[in-house]
This record gives structure tokens, sequence and C-alpha cells, in this order.
């Protein structure tokens, strides 16, 4: 039914040796990502999604970290591939948006050369010049004003948002298959916001380009998402489709991320619904379910770890990692009142 | 609004100046960061400020506060005008009139203990010292979900959410009428978010607080405020209670910003989308 | 631009007023100091003090006598006390013995300065690293005046690689003007050796973390094109302050003790030689000499740098 995946990451695994220990931040990631399609990753910070997507170019490479799992992109796979095969995969196959667009570009060198310098670095033989107006194209493609005049500018001439535009920009230039975009709009005011999201869908309609879009914002996720992973202390604990995970969440963390937000076109609840306590150190997980110190439902088997599996057998693609089952939770869902949407008309 | 405003804020104005010159600097334009605000609040009440980032937000608060010299106009606290009071002045105002800023991780002294922070205020303004200090500080400490033994801690050892509490413990250390709280909440993560917001609201219930509250969330600020005011370079487009302005602005800039807040429910975001392509 | 400079024109003069005024000050505070005493020698009479006084303006007020003597600076009619010669020219003529020893010390160390901070950055944690950073801090803990010493017995005395004392013009004969500043070029350059080298690895460990470095790599740059046109350059930038901070100091004090244990018969020797003999127009000479470059050089270093940073130089003429 569905196209082939272009990304399909099995068992990822990332630890990094630190003075505390080895610390884990990625512990047994598997998603997939097909053309056209958007996996957007949601957590609080530190919950490890910045290091599977940096895991998945290759930028977490070092002397103490410890990667297992694969990675496969048309069939190569990233994580055993040699420093050469991802170098020249970068930038040219797999694209990467950061989050912060005052500090992602070089400030002493000029927008349109950094973009240049990325064409040049795959494409022998292009010029300074032709890389130049393939700037200034793609300057126009997303919506920057007066391309031609402002390719020569430097990073801090350019506002937050026109520099994320840059930013997209750049990823775009060798026309990627897959964009990886960590927190894009995390630094931006909300109608900078609506503006880069509306690009990036733009992007996914007009190009097929596959994109894995990196946010804490369940309201960005709304808005582009066709895929959902939750992810909670470096552990997957819910994937499903966009509406899966907001009409018919299976995870505890996941009711309580959706009970917190604040909805602009619903009467105001009393209270915000809160997740009590803080996320777990990675150096000090505990036993078990790693939810389960915050967990309002934590029950006799959550002292030890929930495999991440589907519990509905007519939704095989959404899967969580809960020990309550699936009539339990749409008890406790009720009970808990609040999961930021009307429970599903059963 | 019945009741004798707690805080009454007219035409507010700041201007930082651009100087330029070749030898000796001559101011050639101002930065108009606010530019005639005029707003109050009654005891009890929450007004939200709402706006962009570089909309003036902060330095309206700091002018209310006068730790900035607001350029001109009347900021009245309990009917007193205290725009343009000296430090000597300001100082038996301060214990009434307290900030909690957005980076706790920036506003707490590194090398300072929890106690020591938050004891800070009562010491200096001679309200206790010694072993009732002391208790005063676990007290405030317990009272915003920190545990007595983070008395000998250092602001390091703390979480962000965590280190907001003891923001939060400091600024009510002298028992103020007005608390201004500057994005408190927008570097936490969503659901310490609403574990901070939520902790506003029970001590504004328990201690009668004010609350000039600021974030660039307009979620989060309908959620606390009885009132919002909206910003947009230094001026204030539009002020309303929490649901008139969220559920019918008035103010172009206004619906604007509101229609850009993503909506967290795919089906409405999806209506919203196909609303605004078939219209455009 | 021009404003810039214009600012930077003004503070200088500034500066060497300040200066100066403080050596004269100084130079007239302190006790003992009575100069006409001191050009009459050992028998000399109250007339021949007076007379002295009245000649050489010693009895006029202090800031007249400032005035006079700064006049005389610039017009080149200062002299000195004992021989009574112009300083100006004595200065002009020691000039190539002090430039030869700063430059030729400065590229060293800039040269090897910046290899062996680079290696070390590379290398950050590696034997190479731990090896330079030995010797970094050994450079920068030997004081000049026991390397001189050192250098001198083994490599002039001992083996006789090198020749002792003297500066020979370079017009004279280039191989002697080089064998004869080695061993000072380098016993002035050890130091900032070490210093820059640290100075540069540090930086470069820092940019390292920047965002923009993972960008570059995340663009399929490689490696050796993300070190060198993002994690160098822009460490490089601060840099170049330090270097106009240095190349100044050293230019005007710094290579003074060098001089004096090598017997170069440069500026700073002759500063010596006159604070010695409680000369003050010598000394003025030298001191605005070197306030001068001091305050020269670090003008130059912040166009430079507004150059090297964009950030500051669109910064200055964007609003304008
Ligand atoms: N190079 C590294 N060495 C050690 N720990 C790291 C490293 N990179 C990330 N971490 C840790 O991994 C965890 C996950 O980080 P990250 O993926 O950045 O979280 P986020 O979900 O906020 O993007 C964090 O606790 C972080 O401190
Ligand atoms: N000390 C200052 N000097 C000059 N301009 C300032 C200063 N503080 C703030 N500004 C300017 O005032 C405007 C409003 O800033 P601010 O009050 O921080 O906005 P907000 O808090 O809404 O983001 C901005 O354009 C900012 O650059
Ligand atoms: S496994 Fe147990 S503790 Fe974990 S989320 Fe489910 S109910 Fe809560
Ligand atoms: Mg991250
Ligand atoms: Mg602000």
């Amino acid at each position: 039914m569905s196209p082939a995946p272009l990304l399909s990451v099995k068992g990822l695994r990332v630890g990094f040796s630190t003075e505390g220990g080895l610390l884990q931040a990625v512990d047994d990631v598997s998603f997939e990502v097909r053309p056209g399609e958007v996996v957007a990753i949601v957590g609080e910070s530190g919950s490890g999604k910045s290091v599977t997507a940096q895991t998945i170019m290759g930028l977490t490479r070092s002397k103490n970290a410890r990667i297992e799992g694969t990675a496969e992109f048309e069939g190569m796979d990233l994580i055993e591939a040699s420093d050469a095969e991802l170098r020249r995969l970068r930038g040219d196959r797999v694209a990467m948006v950061f989050q912060d667009p005052m500090t992602s570009f070089n400030p002493v060198y000029r927008l349109g050369a950094q973009i240049g310098e990325a064409i040049r670095a795959h494409r022998d033989g292009v010029s300074k010049s032709e890389a130049r107006a393939r700037a200034v194209e793609l300057f126009e493609a997303v919506g920057i004003p007066n391309a031609e005049g402002r390719v020569d500018d430097y990073p801090h001439e350019f506002s937050g948002g026109m520099r994320q535009r840059a930013m997209i920009a750049m990823a775009l230039a060798l026309e990627p298959d897959l964009l990886i975009a960590d927190e894009p709009t995390t630094a931006l005011d909300v109608t900078i916001q609506a503006q880069i999201l509306e690009l990036l869908r733009e992007l996914n309609r007009k190009r097929n380009l596959a994109t894995i879009l990196i946010t804490h914002d369940l309201g960005v996720v709304a808005e582009i998402a066709d895929r959902v992973l939750v992810m909670y202390a470096g552990r997957v604990v819910e994937q499903g489709t966009l509406d899966q995970i907001f009409f018919d969440p299976q995870h505890p963390y996941t009711w309580g991320l959706l009970g917190s937000l604040t909805r602009l076109d619903k009467p105001r609840p009393v209270r915000l619904p809160q997740i009590s306590g803080a996320p777990p150190s990675l150096l000090a997980l505990p036993e078990g379910c790693s939810f389960r110190p915050r967990c309002p439902h934590e029950f006799g088997p959550c002292i030890d770890l929930p495999p991440l599996q589907a519990r509905l057998r007519d939704e095989p693609g959404h899967c969580d990692r809960c020990w309550l089952s699936p009539e339990a939770k749409k008890e406790k869902r009720q009970v808990a009142g609040q999961i930021g949407l009307e429970a599903p008309t059963p | 609004m019945s009741a004798e405003p707690l805080l009454e804020v007219t035409d507010l104005v700041k201007h930082f100046p651009i100087k330029r010159g070749i030898l000796v600097d001559r101011v050639v334009d101002q930065v108009r960061a606010v530019d005639g605000i005029s707003f109050s609040v009654a005891p009890g009440q929450t007004l939200g400020l709402v706006g962009e980032s570089g909309s003036g937000k902060s330095t309206a608060c700091r002018a209310i506060l006068n730790l900035i010299k607001p350029t001109s106009g009347s900021v009245r606290f309990e009917g007193e005008e205290i725009a343009g009071l000296g430090r000597r002045q300001m100082r038996p105002l301060r214990r009434q009139m307290q900030m909690i800023f957005q980076d706790p991780y920036a506003s707490l002294n590194p090398r300072k203990r929890i106690g020591q922070i938050v004891g800070d205020p009562l010491r200096r303004q001679g309200v206790a010292s010694g072993g009732e200090l002391k208790r005063r500080v676990q007290e405030l400490l317990d009272r915003v979900g920190l545990a007595p033994e983070h008395y000998n801690r250092f602001p390091h050892e703390f979480s962000g959410g965590q280190r907001q509490r003891i923001g939060i413990a400091r600024a009510l250390a002298l028992q103020p009428k007005l608390v201004i709280a500057d994005e408190p909440v927008s570097a936490l993560d969503v659901s310490i978010q609403a574990q901070i917001v939520n902790l506003l609201d029970d001590l504004q219930d328990e201690f009668g607080l004010t609350y000039v509250f600021v974030a660039h969330d307009i979620g989060v600020v309908r959620h606390i405020s009885d009132r919002i005011a909206v910003m947009h370079d230094g001026k204030i487009v539009e002020e309303g209670t929490a649901d008139q302005v969220c559920e019918h602005p008035t103010d172009a800039y206004t619906k604007k910003l509101l229609a850009a807040v993503p909506i967290a429910d795919p089906r409405e975001s999806r209506a919203r989308r196909e609303g605004a392509t078939s219209a455009g | 631009m021009a404003r810039f400079v214009i600012r930077r024109l003004a503070g200088m003069i500034a500066v060497l007023f300040a200066v100066s005024v403080i050596v004269f000050v100084i130079f007239n505070v302190v006790p003992n100091t009575n100069p006409a005493q001191l050009l009459a020698g050992k028998n000399s009479t109250p007339v021949l003090v007076k007379s002295i006084e009245e000649e050489w303006g010693f009895d006029n007020s202090l800031p007249e006598q400032y005035l006079t003597m700064m006049k005389k600076i610039f017009t080149g009619e200062l002299t000195s006390y004992k021989p009574r010669i112009s300083v100006d020219e004595q200065i002009i003529e020691r000039i190539p013995a002090t430039f030869s020893l700063s430059i030729g010390a400065a590229i060293i160390w800039l040269f090897f300065g910046l290899l062996l901070g680079y290696l070390s950055a590379l290398r950050a944690g590696g034997w190479l690293d731990r090896f330079l950073t030995g010797f970094a801090i050994a450079g920068i803990s030997i004081p000049v005046f026991l390397i001189a010493p050192v250098l001198l017995y083994f490599l002039t005395y001992k083996l006789e690689i090198f020749p002792n004392a003297q500066y020979v013009p370079l017009t004279e004969n280039p191989s002697e003007w080089l064998s004869h500043l080695i061993l000072p070029w380098v016993t002035l350059a050890i130091l900032s050796i070490g210093f820059y080298s640290r100075v540069l690895r540090s930086n470069m460990l820092d940019v390292m973390n920047e965002d923009y470095v993972r960008t570059a790599r995340a663009k399929g740059l490689s490696e050796r094109r993300v070190m060198s046109r993002h994690v160098l350059r822009n460490s490089l930038v601060p840099i170049v302050t330090l270097f106009g901070l240095d190349f100044g100091a050293t230019i005007a004090g710094t290579a003074i003790i060098t001089e004096y244990l090598y017997s170069l018969n440069g500026i700073g020797l002759y500063a010596i030689e006159a604070v010695q003999k409680f000369e003050l127009p010598p000394v003025m000479g030298v001191t605005i000499y070197g306030a001068f470059f001091v305050v020269f050089v670090n003008a130059l270093v912040d166009i430079a740098y507004a150059y090297l940073d964009p950030r500051v130089r669109l910064g200055e003429s964007g609003a304008s």
C-alpha cells in the first residue's frame, strides 16, 4: 500500500561515556520514513531527539560514543558507513536544519558563500558564480524577498525568521530526499513559525521531500506531521499516525503531554492538567518503566520494562510502551478527564 | 473593575537613544521600546502581556518597577506615583513589588546556596535573621514545592523547573503585593510549564497576589490572565478580558497573532488550513 | 569607516598626551634629580648651576618646561644632556635594530605559536597535545633573563654556532644580520609561542562546539575544510587583537631586556642608558615613540578586526 521506506531505523542505541558513567541517550529507537512523509519526534528536552537525528547524520560519532543498531538509507547502513561515505550523503541526499538560526551560520562568511560551499562540496566543477546563482534561486524558492540583493549579506543582517529560511534554502541546495529539521521553529515567533511550517508543508507536497521533524510542541506536530514518535528518557514510548496519537493515545506520558497543552479554541480549564515531577536523569533511570515515578497509573508489572508493541490488533502501526491493557487505558484516560481532545466516539 | 487599581500605568514611554557622532556622540534616533502604554491591574488580578520578541514587554516590566528610568509617563502603585523615584525612595516599595525572570539559569547567583538566595531579600530588608530566617526560607521552599534539604544546595544542582521555583520563592520572600513575571515559563518544557503556571495560580489565591504575567505564548497567557494586553512595536494594540481578546479580537495584529498559534488538534488545523487555502 | 579611524586617532593623541605627562611628572617628582646639578658635574658652583638652569629652562614652571620639551620632540630639536646630541636622531638610528628584532621575533612566534596551537587542537587529548602543552608551559614559565644566558653559554661560547652580541645592519651584511639575530629572536619569541599556541588551542576547542561547525559538517564538508575554513578562521579573530597588543608592547618595551642581554644597540638599550643617567629628554623621546607604536598598532588592529569580523564592520557602518 505505502511506498518502500526511504529511511529505516532499527534498534538504534546511542550511549556516551561520561564522568558519571555510561549515559544511554538513545535506547532502542526504531522507525521508518517514507518519501513525502513527515515523521515528528516529540518529547521533553533531554529525551534524545537531537541525538537520534544527529546519529542518523553521523554527527555523534566520537571516541566516547557507543552506537548500535542500523539506519538503512537506500540500501546503505548509515551506522556502519565509513566517514567518507557519510560525508558524500550529508548535505546532498540527507540535509539538516537546526534549531537556532542565530548561531547555525558562520558569522564571518556571506550567506550565499555558505550555501555555495555546500553545493561545491558535492558537485565538482560547479563554479563559484554558478553556485551563487543557485543560491539566489534557492532564496527565491524559500520566499526571501529581493533574493539577488540579499544573497551576499552576512548572517547577522538577517532577522531570525529570514535566517531560518536561508537555513532551509541551504538544506535544499542539492535537492535532498530526506530533510531532518531539529526544532526549526522553536526559536521563532509564532507568526514566523507559521510561515516556516507552511514552507515545509509546501516542500513536502511539491518535492515529495521526506522529513523528520523534531519538536517539543504538539501544536506544531498537529499542523504538519503524518506520523509521530513520542520519546521519553531516550526511548520511544509511543508511536503512531497523527490521528492515533491525538485521538487514541495509549501511553500515560502522551496523555500528560496532550493534557498540559493550552488550547485557544476551548474554554480554559480551572487548572492546567500537569505531569508531576521531572524527567529522570539518564544516568540513574528508574527500574522498569522509566515513566514510573511520574505515572499516576503505576501498578504491579511496571517494575519491568515494557516493550514497545502494538496492543490493538487492528492497528499494528500504533505501538506503545505501557503495561496497561487497552481497556484499562481507555478507562483511565477518561478518568484523567483531559487528554487534550475529547475521547474518540466509541 | 470596581476596586481601586493596585497598579496603574499611564502613557508610559521608554525610549533608548541611538548615539552617533564623530568625536562626541549625539542622539540621532530613538528605539521606541515602549511607546506610550496605559493599563491598570486590580488587586488580586492578573494582567497578561503578550507580544512577539522585541515588542517591548521586558522593557515595560523594567520601567514599571523603576529598574530603568522611564522616559515619561506615570506608574502609580496603590495610588502613589513611583515613576522617577530615586533608589532610596524606592527601597520601602521594593518589598511590595517583585520580579520573576525568564531565565532561571541566569538570574540565580551560581556561587550562592539556595538558602542564601531565597533568604537574601529577608536579610537585606531586616525582616528576619538567624534561626528565624532559616525557618522562613524553608517554609517558602516547601510552599513552592522544593524540599527543606535543598536549603544548602547550589543552583546548578537543580533542573530548569526547580530553578524557576527558587526564583518564585525568592520573589515571594518579602510577601509582595505585586509580582511581575517576565516570561517565567518560556524556557521550560511543556509539562513543567503547567506545573509552574499552576503553582503561580495557587500562590495567587493563597496570598492575594497581583500579577503582571508576560509571555509570547498566548495560550499560557490566556490560561492565567483575567485581562490581556497585546503589545506590538512598543504599543498596546488591544486590551480586554482574556476570553474577549482570544475569542473576539478586534485589532488586526491580534488577529494575525492568534491565527498563527498552532492548534493542537489535527482536525482543527486541517480544517483551518483548508479554509485558508480555499479562501486565499 | 572614516568616523572609526578619526575616533581612533583622537584616542591615540589623548593616550600619547597622558603617557608623556605621567613620565614627565615622575621625572620631576623623584627627588635628587636636579638636572642642572647633574649637568654641572662634581665641582659645580651655585653660579654654574644657575646659569645651566637658565640656559636649559629648568627654572621655568613645569607646564612650560613640558610644553617646550614636547615642541622640541616634534621638531627634532630635543637633545640629551650629555653629550648634547639630538634625541630624535639617536632614536631613528637605533630603529633598525629594534625593528629587526621585534618583527623577526613576531613572525617566528606567530608562525610557530599558531602551528603548534593548531596541531594541539586537532589532536586534543592525545600524546602530541600533551607534549605540546608541556612545551608551551615551559616556554611561558622560563624567564627571558634565564633563557638568554643559557642559550649564549651553550650555543655561542661552547659550541660556537652563533656569534655573540652586536647588531649588524641588514644592508651591510644580510647573513651576518641573520646569524646575529637568531638567538635574540628565539629568546624573545619563546614565551609568545607558548602563549599563542595555548590561546589558539582553547579558541579552537571552543569554536568546535559552535553550532555553525556542526552545520558545516552537516553540509558534508571534509574534515580538513571544516577545520581550516570554519574552526581555524573563526579562532583567529581574537588572536589578531592579542597580536596587536603584544607586537606594540614588544616594540615599545618588551624588546628592551633582550636588547640588553644580547647588547643589541636598539632603542631599548638607549632607554636603559638614559634612565641610568637620569636624562629626561631621551626617556621622554623613547616614551613617546613607544606609546606611539602601542597606540598605532592597536588602531591598526581595530581596523583589521573590523575587516575580519563583519559584525563589527557592518554594525558600525550599517546604521550610519
Ligand atoms: N556528546 C554527548 N556526550 C554526552 N552526553 C550527550 C552528548 N550529546 C547529548 N548528550 C546527552 O544526551 C541526552 C539527550 O540529548 P538530546 O538528544 O540533545 O535531547 P533533546 O531531546 O532535547 O534533543 C541529554 O541528556 C544530553 O545531555
Ligand atoms: N538597553 C537597551 N538599549 C537599546 N535598545 C534596547 C535596550 N533594551 C531593549 N532595547 C530594544 O527595545 C526593544 C524592545 O525590547 P524588549 O523589551 O526586550 O522586548 P521583548 O521583551 O518584548 O522581547 C527591542 O527593539 C530592543 O532591541
Ligand atoms: S507501564 Fe506502568 S508506570 Fe509505565 S506508563 Fe504504563 S502504567 Fe505508567
Ligand atoms: Mg534537541
Ligand atoms: Mg523579553
